[in-house]
């Protein structure tokens, strides 16, 4: 995953709350391979009707290379599904401004470049009366917390952690095979005083 | 030495290291894996990376589980032989379709005695704090963190805030774990308890079986919570006791010891104290889109023109959705079908509450009743459940997660309404176009009997509620 500081794009409101990740991507779509692409599936049965022709006042609809959602509470709620925040990235989103994300979509999204933004409500109720239905320019500052959607200037939270993973497009697996040696520790001293907390042999030998 | 909570304990003992910016790399003790492991699997293959501890990690077929023969399409196929081959080339125990441990990843792990008091569960799947029932840190995790796991048995992890939900009096007759779950989160909202970890205390909590902790703490993500738990007590290790898994002997012995030591120091301190009488608590349905747009039974449809300015637009289109007007009163809704499965409610406990209702009457409306694995399956039909049901005239079907995720083809019709006694009233949830009503498994068997939401304590008259 490679890192960014910096983006320049066009956002989109999306005047709903509680959109949750089966919204995001309904689960019979979540059998495809990723490498198929995930961009079709997001908030498909909100943005098409059942016979697949899509709604045309749907936000998403109405705007051609959306890159940046603002939308109001408890975005990503629900299920762990990390394709939810594949729909999204596949679809060209790079950043989410929200009151609040539910807390396993965050991480989800912030493991694959996705920025929540989380600003206080207050702010994405102006953004939804400003920002026109055919979107409007943004630009959003990782480093600085700062963004620009249409002409107003917002600040944005996001947790430290996050925002250095973000801008450096760290991969958590690399990071921690540098802690190698402390993990061998632990697990040896683990071994020795708390066996009881490895399954038993008695499990391992019942055989189906 | 400072007065430390539950959480602060588990977490100490699982913390190999914390970076400066707060960050702790934890031990994972058992990591449960399902079919959705596909997506780390394969980042783990494009990597080259093997699997650190494949002893320490134990898959199941349930998402795509077929619950009445073999699977119905090719894709459902596709998923399940996918995770028995994923599993099979890192020598991963694997519990798959003919496995008689085969079952929802939630309920398995605690029969198969792989969940443990003290112990750090992860599991890719946001109901994972079902396990914090006993006293273990159980969270839910995305793919990427899958793979980490997968590669190095720890995870990265910010310390949550810690929060107390005490349910202190009784609960009444007819009136269980689900009720309590959906009473805080309608009270508290469906974000509530984001960056929280919570603890369940109090009386009413106490009171609880097993399973009804799991019910409670299942539902914690429900409120916003990556984190649910309960302090292990007597009834926690009689119910770990003798499982396949679990430790025996000496090793026994010393476990229970350091389990005693894990429940929260009388003096420890919650960034947040929520509290709540369970006396007061009435069986509860949903009657929106989200778990916290939840009722007692005997109310009616909330009105949006009455409703918070912020939330009226979300009713409305709530009630849109689920074809419902204000003022209506919640146990006159019909319902077209019903559902009794789920990590939340197919444990046996939860098979006889709904047993104890239906027996001896017909339901007026069609349904499935999926139990939560094999075994609760066997001790169902053991205990002559299953006859119950069927002769209620519900279907009596195979263990897996079913209805509840519509990923097996067990779905609700586009525009039906179901009682359900699952987690997720979510839009589509269920099947595109469904609309589905929350409650607890007496409550389901209730609507089933009826036809329509109903209260199920007068129909408990004269019959001893399980």
């Amino acid at each position: 995953m490679s890192g960014w500081t910096r983006h320049e794009g066009k956002a989109v409101a999306l005047d709903r709350e509680s959109i949750d990740t089966d919204q995001l991507i309904p689960a019979r779509f979540m059998s495809t391979p990723r490498s198929e692409g995930y961009g079709p599936f997001l908030l498909h049965d909100l943005r098409f009707d059942a016979e697949g022709t899509p709604v045309e006042t749907f936000p998403l609809n109405r705007v051609s290379e959306a890159t940046v959602l603002i939308t109001r509470r408890n975005f990503g709620s629900g299920s762990s599904r990390e394709a939810a925040v594949y729909a999204l990235v596949d679809f060209g989103i790079r950043a989410v401004i929200a009151p609040s994300f539910g807390d396993i979509f965050a991480s989800n999204a912030v493991n694959n470049g996705l920025l929540p933004a989380q600003v206080d409500a207050g702010v994405v109720d102006a953004l939804i009366a400003e920002v026109p239905d055919t979107g409007t320019p943004a630009r959003i500052n990782l480093a600085d917390g700062t963004a620009r959607i249409g002409g107003r200037s917002i600040t944005f939270e996001i947790d430290p952690i996050w925002r250095e993973k973000l801008i450096n497009g760290w991969d958590d697996i690399d990071l921690t095979h540098r802690h190698a040696d402390a993990i061998a520790t632990d697990r040896a001293d683990r071994a020795r005083r708390s066996p009881w907390a490895f399954p038993s042999g008695e499990g391992h030998q019942t055989t189906a | 030495m400072t007065a430390r909570t539950l959480l602060d304990k588990l977490w100490m003992s699982h913390e190999i290291i914390r970076r400066d910016d707060g960050a702790s790399l934890l031990w994972v003790d058992r990591h449960l894996v399902h079919e959705g492991s596909h997506h780390a699997f394969a980042k783990l293959e494009a990597r080259g990376a093997g699997v650190a501890e494949p002893g320490l990690t134990f898959g199941v077929v349930d998402h795509y589980a077929p619950t009445r023969g073999r699977p119905e399409r090719p894709e459902i196929a596709r998923m399940i032989a996918t995770l028995e081959r994923n599993t099979a080339a890192h020598g991963i125990t694997c519990f798959g379709l003919d496995d008689p441990r085969q079952g929802i990843v939630h309920v398995i792990g605690p029969e198969q005695g792989l969940t443990l008091p003290g112990l750090l569960i992860n599991c890719g799947d946001s109901h994972t704090s079902t396990h914090g029932a006993f006293g273990a840190l159980a969270f839910g995790i995305g793919a990427t963190e899958v793979a980490h796991v997968l590669a190095t048995q720890t995870i990265w992890q910010k310390k949550p805030a810690a929060m107390r939900i005490r349910f202190t009096g009784r609960l009444g007759p007819g009136v269980g774990a689900k009720d309590m779950a959906l009473c805080w989160i309608a009270k508290l909202g469906a974000d509530g308890a984001r960056g929280h970890a919570i603890e369940y205390t109090g009386e009413a909590v106490r009171a609880l079986s097993m399973e009804g902790r799991m019910t409670l703490c299942n539902l914690s993500i429900e409120g916003g919570a990556r984190f649910g738990m309960i302090a292990p007590d007597a009834a926690t290790f009689a119910h770990v006791k003798g499982r396949p898994f679990a430790p025996e002997g000496n090793v026994w012995d010393d476990a229970v010891a350091i389990w005693s030591t894990l429940p929260s120091d009388p003096d420890a301190a919650f960034a947040r104290e929520v509290t709540l009488d369970a006396s007061d608590i009435a069986p509860i349905v949903t009657w929106g889109t989200s778990p916290e747009d939840a009722l007692p039974v005997t109310a009616t449809v909330p009105d949006p023109d009455r409703a918070p300015a912020t939330q009226a637009a979300r009713v409305r289109a709530a009630l849109d959705y689920m074809g419902l007007f204000a003022g209506q009163p919640l146990s006159e809704i019909a319902v077209d079908q019903v559902f009794i499965g789920s990590c939340t409610n197919a444990r046996i406990e939860d098979l006889r509450a709904a047993a104890a209702v239906l027996a001896g009457r017909r339901a007026r409306v069609p349904g499935l009743v999926s139990p939560g694995s094999q075994q609760v399956k066997a001790q169902a039909e053991a205990e002559g459940l299953d006859r119950i049901f069927m002769e209620a005239g519900l279907e009596w079907v195979g263990a897996g997660c079913s209805m509840c995720v519509a990923m097996n083809g067990d779905m609700v019709p586009p525009g039906k309404r179901c009682a359900s006694t699952t987690n997720r009233n979510f839009r589509g949830r269920q099947g595109r176009g469904a609309r589905t009503h929350l409650m607890s498994p007496a409550m389901v068997a209730a609507a089933a009997i009826t036809g329509h939401l109903t209260d199920v304590r007068p129909m408990l008259a004269g019959r001893s509620a399980a």
